[in-house]
């Protein structure tokens, strides 16, 4: 740190060109290298190598006992045609994601302008509603989830307590989905944070701007605020369909690790956890991780083509 | 700081309409929390006929027969949880610093290309490469143990932290580098008497979601940690909702669950702005 300090005060003011000072190209390159290292072994070894590996594997039959067998593109076919639970799991996960997300984008969206200003209430307010971002992904808020939303659960006793009949949200597969999108929401922090960063950087002669011109609180809602914001939609759409496509733990713990009740709740890594690692059918579930890369692509690609119609950047 | 909502200040009533609102969302979002701690303290047949905060029959009993439920002390859990972590945030730390500092302010051939490809790696699920690593050091017999749930970490497998040290990085004035260089510093000195310390802030902000991302990384633990010895916090958790059902033991399994969230609080109330900060500048996951 004093070098630091000393060499500020007194290279400070001088130029000093880069390429002067620079050693070859040839010795720079080789410090990056040794920089990289652990990188690069890390992307060939535990990235590369193993996606390479599961690529392969997605097209044979493999029980970790005995070798893999070569069946070609049996694995596939059966993921597309012959298998319900499958085609199940992804309409479980992609209603999930289709509701869950768009919802909790709004909720961020509404909320962070709710909390523009900059006040310590505004900050209060924004720690509380960031709390359940950090705690969503925990086994122990699914166990409170099943305790809430289960048949002598917190949300009956207030339910029964008004006069209302009861069932257990958690045990009906008309309802379990949703009491996971409720709990999706519920942590809609993470992304209003982001919204607020942005929110408060709006520049003040803009809004001053559109006040004079008579904008209604709405208008300028739409006007400025969401254009704006749009790339940071774009941002947190993406983001959020991505991790909303892999979520495991809230409907492991909901579910006993079954995906019930009647596959209600079957989420895609779920099943791929049941099919991989308790019927060890490990081809088959890499043939589903390939296809989750595939969908969780094809939907990135979209969402940048589509921005260019609605996502504003500023030149 | 001024925004769009100033004029609302000159509009008491429809300021104290909004606050009244958000206080509103904000109990109704914190009262499951608050309903789990009062009832990890309640006993068992008040936890189902009270939904609210009656703490007359306060008791520790559901933490004092949790704790030893599942034939040795939950704390176990906690420090495997613990050491699992601490790898986890050495090992980011290193590999991830060394990484961004070479992407931000070395030169090298294919340096465009190698972010892009760290860039890509961002969006990967983990489910094509975790199998296929799962076969691998279940092969060299390194299943059960907390190597590959470690292991990876020092090799700057999550790029997310690489992007973020990076972002930083090229904030920092060029001029501090080359005011070293010219009293002799090679790179390596470059980077570790200046850019690592300097780094300070986002160094923090990578050790704090390195603890919390691998606290509640149980996709992982659970398929690699298989005797009870070696489970980590969450996992205890989810066994013990095996080994109570059938009978009634919400009570401790409140109290277990609260235990496992902890450091999880501790974390957000001693952070909670470098939280804050670290999420909107780099759009981490929360």
């Amino acid at each position: 740190m004093e070098t630091v300090q000393t060499s500020r005060l007194f290279f400070r003011r001088k130029p000093v060109s880069v390429d002067a000072l620079a050693p070859s190209h040839r010795g720079e390159a080789r410090t990056a290298f040794v920089f990289l290292l652990p990188w690069l072994l890390g992307l060939i070894f535990l990235t590369t190598l193993p996606m390479a590996g599961s690529f392969v594997l997605s097209f044979s039959h493999y029980d970790l006992l005995s070798p893999p067998q070569w069946i070609g593109l049996e694995n596939y076919e059966r993921l597309l045609a012959h298998d319900p639970r499958y085609l199940k799991s992804l309409e479980v996960t992609t209603t999930y994601v289709l509701v869950s997300v768009p919802l909790s984008i709004a909720m961020a969206l509404v909320i962070a302008v709710a909390l523009s200003q900059q006040t310590p209430t505004a900050n209060l307010f924004r720690g509380i509603f960031y709390l359940p971002s950090l705690l969503g992904g925990s086994v122990a808020v699914g166990v409170l989830w099943r305790q809430i939303f289960g048949g002598n659960g917190l949300v009956n006793m207030m339910l029964g307590g008004l006069g209302f009949q009861t069932t257990s949200w958690i045990g009906d597969p008309r309802y379990a989905l949703w009491i996971l999108i409720i709990l999706h929401i519920w942590q809609f922090g993470a992304p209003m944070v982001i919204f607020l960063a942005g929110v408060r950087q709006i520049p003040k002669e803009i809004v001053d701007a559109s006040i004079m011109d008579g904008a209604s609180p709405v208008q300028r809602f739409f006007r400025i605020t969401l254009p704006l914001l749009s790339p940071l939609i774009l941002f947190n759409l993406v983001m959020q369909t991505i991790n909303a496509f892999q979520a495991f733990v809230p409907a492991f713990v909901i579910s006993d690790g079954t995906g019930g009740p009647i596959d209600s709740t079957l989420f895609y890594t779920l099943y791929l956890y049941v099919e991989g690692f308790r019927n060890f059918r490990m081809g088959y579930a890499m043939a589903m991780a390939w296809v989750l890369l595939a969908i969780i692509a094809v939907f990135t690609a979209i969402s940048f083509y589509a921005s260019r119609f609605w996502v504003h950047y500023e030149s | 700081m001024s925004t769009i909502t100033d004029i609302n200040t000159a509009f008491p009533i429809r300021r104290l309409i909004r606050v009244g609102l958000l206080a509103a969302v904000a109990l109704l979002m914190s009262y499951p929390l608050l309903w789990l701690v009062s009832s990890s303290f309640k006993p068992e047949s008040i936890i189902f006929s009270d939904a609210g905060f009656d703490l007359n029959h306060f008791t520790l009993q559901n933490y004092i027969e949790g704790w030893n439920k599942l034939g040795m002390p939950f704390g176990v859990f906690m420090l495997n949880s613990a050491f699992i972590c601490l790898l986890a945030i050495v090992g980011n730390l290193f590999s991830c610093s060394l990484a961004a500092y070479a992407f931000a302010r070395l030169q090298f051939p294919f340096s465009r290309t190698a972010f892009a490809i760290m860039l890509v790696t961002l969006m990967l699920p983990m489910h094509v490469t975790i199998l296929p690593q799962y076969i691998a050091f279940q092969s060299v017999g390194a299943v059960n143990t907390v190597l590959p749930l470690v292991l990876p970490k020092f090799f700057a497998v999550d790029a997310f932290f690489i992007f973020l040290l990076v972002q930083f990085i090229r904030g920092i004035p060029r001029d501090l580098d080359q005011a070293a260089e010219m009293d002799g510093c090679n790179k390596y000195q470059i980077f570790w008497y200046i850019i690592f310390p300097v780094c300070r802030p986002a160094l923090v902000l990578v050790a704090i979601f390195s603890f919390l991302w691998t606290w509640n990384d149980f996709f992982s633990q659970l398929i690699y940690l298989s005797s009870a010895e070696n489970y980590t916090a969450p996992l205890a958790l989810n066994l013990f909702i095996d080994a109570t059902s059938g009978e009634s033991a919400w009570g401790m399994l409140f109290a277990m669950s609260l235990i496992t969230l902890l450091p999880l609080f501790v974390l957000f109330m001693l952070f909670q702005r470098q939280l804050a900060e670290g999420i909107a500048t780099t759009g981490l996951k929360g």
